[in-house]
């Protein structure tokens, strides 16, 4: 789990943030606090999904559930065997 | 079942919060034509107050042209009012297809198809031209009506951090295995006045064989030399796949839109886009006009050059006066409050002091982020903008703005 989340804490780093914004944590609200727009979401889901070999279907893949690292984390426990 | 009083409880709820959250939209009604000096009824009711307008898309001054207007009012004479019909069924004129090849000139490309507007150009361009086994790869800040576009067509979807070629290289090593893939873009994106790096992303797509897709609706008639857009001032004039833009902005301002690009691609959104089939286009009266303003553009740079020269004047006059400007040099000229109350409480203030400047924040833009977006028109004359100047000082000294970097006006408003 705590792999897990170093994982995608470093994807949503990479992928989102610029090279001036402040570092963000497992709790940082993602796209309620505007990081992450609901738009963008899409390539998160899908590196969680090659990543994983899993498939989050697209009512599991809302933005509540994609709202933090940690709020991630435990939807992608809940697909991997 | 009827709108009873449940029904009614549930969107006088939703209004309501919108309220609570400070985001309710109110219109203030213009009694005068569109110009720098306006008089405004606002808020509804109160008497007319005369304004200068720092808000409006006019930036070529062509809104109210007294040739414009007469030009109207000819083609309002010869073809009439309107066609009760789509194009494809009997609402072409010959003044329809007249202005999409002068629009095909003016933009340097092979063909242009019209739509009712640009809004309805984005929301049906893709679904036209592409499928599932296709991809789309935008900008993060492109314009919602480009996002509906995108989203109402099948094919997958991508984006790459603003203007970060790096990032969109990475998206399209990402997706070389699909069948056909556009890169996506604003020219000038409308809330930062920043240009798309055009050359760069050219580049990269004839590198991985993609597609380039820019929506220039706030640089037509005036970004580059002879005004024609981002691709002229960007060195890829006649490179750019797909253009869509707007005639509701500096092209005059009344309404419509176009898909101007490849031959087969405007073809596609003749046969399939929807808003095209399903829509009347634009109306006689309006095209009429519009024709009129590329023969001005055409003839003469003067309203453009005079256009860069009252941006560059406005932006000195703020960078001098102590305020944090979005860098650049578009007519677009964002002045950085980073404070959402603050963005609000200085365009009421500026209001009372004459000066129409409207305040915008999240999420229109990124949190954070507030701002009064100021933008420049050829219309504006030195006394207009010595006057806005004054205004923006006096404000910026009531709330201590002036001289403070971005972090000190965050430690002492908030983001
Ligand atoms: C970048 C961009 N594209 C498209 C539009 C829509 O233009 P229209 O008014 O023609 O629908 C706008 C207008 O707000 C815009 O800013």
């Amino acid at each position: 789990m705590d792999e897990m989340k170093d994982v995608i804490l470093e994807y949503v780093t990479e992928e989102y943030l610029e090279e001036d914004d402040d570092e963000i944590s497992f709790d940082t609200p993602l796209i309620s606090g505007g990081i992450v727009d609901s738009f963008s979401m899409v390539s998160l889901k899908r590196f969680l999904e090659n990543k994983y070999s899993i498939s989050i279907p697209d009512d599991k893949a809302t933005p509540e559930a994609f709202d933090s690292v940690n709020k991630i984390a435990v939807l992608v426990q809940e697909f991997v065997k | 079942m009827s709108f009873n009083d449940t029904v009614r409880g549930v969107y006088q709820e939703q209004l309501k919060s919108i309220k609570d959250a400070g985001i309710f939209k109110q219109e203030r009604f213009i009694h005068s034509s569109q110009a720098a000096d306006i008089e405004v009824e606002f808020p509804t009711g109160s008497s007319l107050k005369k304004v200068i307008n720092m808000c409006a898309n006019n930036y070529l001054g062509l809104s109210s042209h007294p040739e414009v207007v007469k030009a109207a009012h000819e083609g309002l004479d010869a073809r009439g009012y309107g066609m009760s019909s789509v194009r494809f069924i009997c609402g072409t004129q010959d003044i329809h297809r007249d202005l999409e090849n002068q629009v095909t000139e003016f933009l340097g490309t092979e063909d242009t198809v019209l739509f009712p507007s640009c809004m309805d150009a984005n929301a049906g361009v893709f679904e036209a031209i592409l499928t599932k086994d296709d991809v789309m790869i935008s900008d993060r800040l492109v314009h919602a009506s480009i996002i509906d576009g995108i989203r109402l067509c099948a094919a997958e979807h991508d984006t790459f951090k603003h203007s970060n070629m790096k990032h969109l290289e990475k998206k399209l090593q990402l997706h070389a295995d699909k069948r056909l893939k556009v890169v996506i873009t604003d020219g000038v994106f409308s809330m930062d006045g920043d240009t798309a790096k055009l050359d760069e992303m050219v580049t990269l797509c004839e590198k991985h064989d993609a597609m380039v897709f820019v929506d220039d609706s706030h640089s037509s008639g005036f970004i580059g030399k002879t005004g024609r857009g981002t691709h002229e001032k960007c060195g890829v004039f006649g490179k750019i796949d797909i253009i869509t833009t707007t005639f509701g902005k500096a092209l005059g301002g009344a309404s419509g839109g176009c898909v101007s690009g490849r031959r087969e691609l405007v073809e596609m959104c003749r046969q399939k886009a929807r808003p095209y089939l399903f829509s009347n286009t634009m109306a006689p009266v309006v095209v009429s006009g519009v024709i009129k303003v590329l023969e001005i553009l055409s003839g003469s740079t003067e309203r453009r050059d005079k256009l860069e020269e009252n941006t560059a004047y406005w932006r000195k006059g703020l960078t001098e006066a102590g305020f944090v400007l979005k860098e650049g040099d578009t007519p677009i000229v964002p002045v950085m409050l980073f404070n959402a109350k603050l963005s609000q409480d200085i365009s009421k203030d500026l209001y009372d002091e004459g000066i129409y400047a409207i305040g915008f924040f999240f999420p229109v833009v990124p949190q954070g982020q507030a701002r009064i977006r100021t933008q420049i028109s050829a219309s504006h004359e030195k006394h207009h903008l010595d006057k806005a100047l004054e205004a923006f000082i006096k404000v910026g000294k009531k709330y201590d703005i002036l001289g403070k970097t971005k972090q000190e006006i965050i430690e002492k408003f908030g983001a």
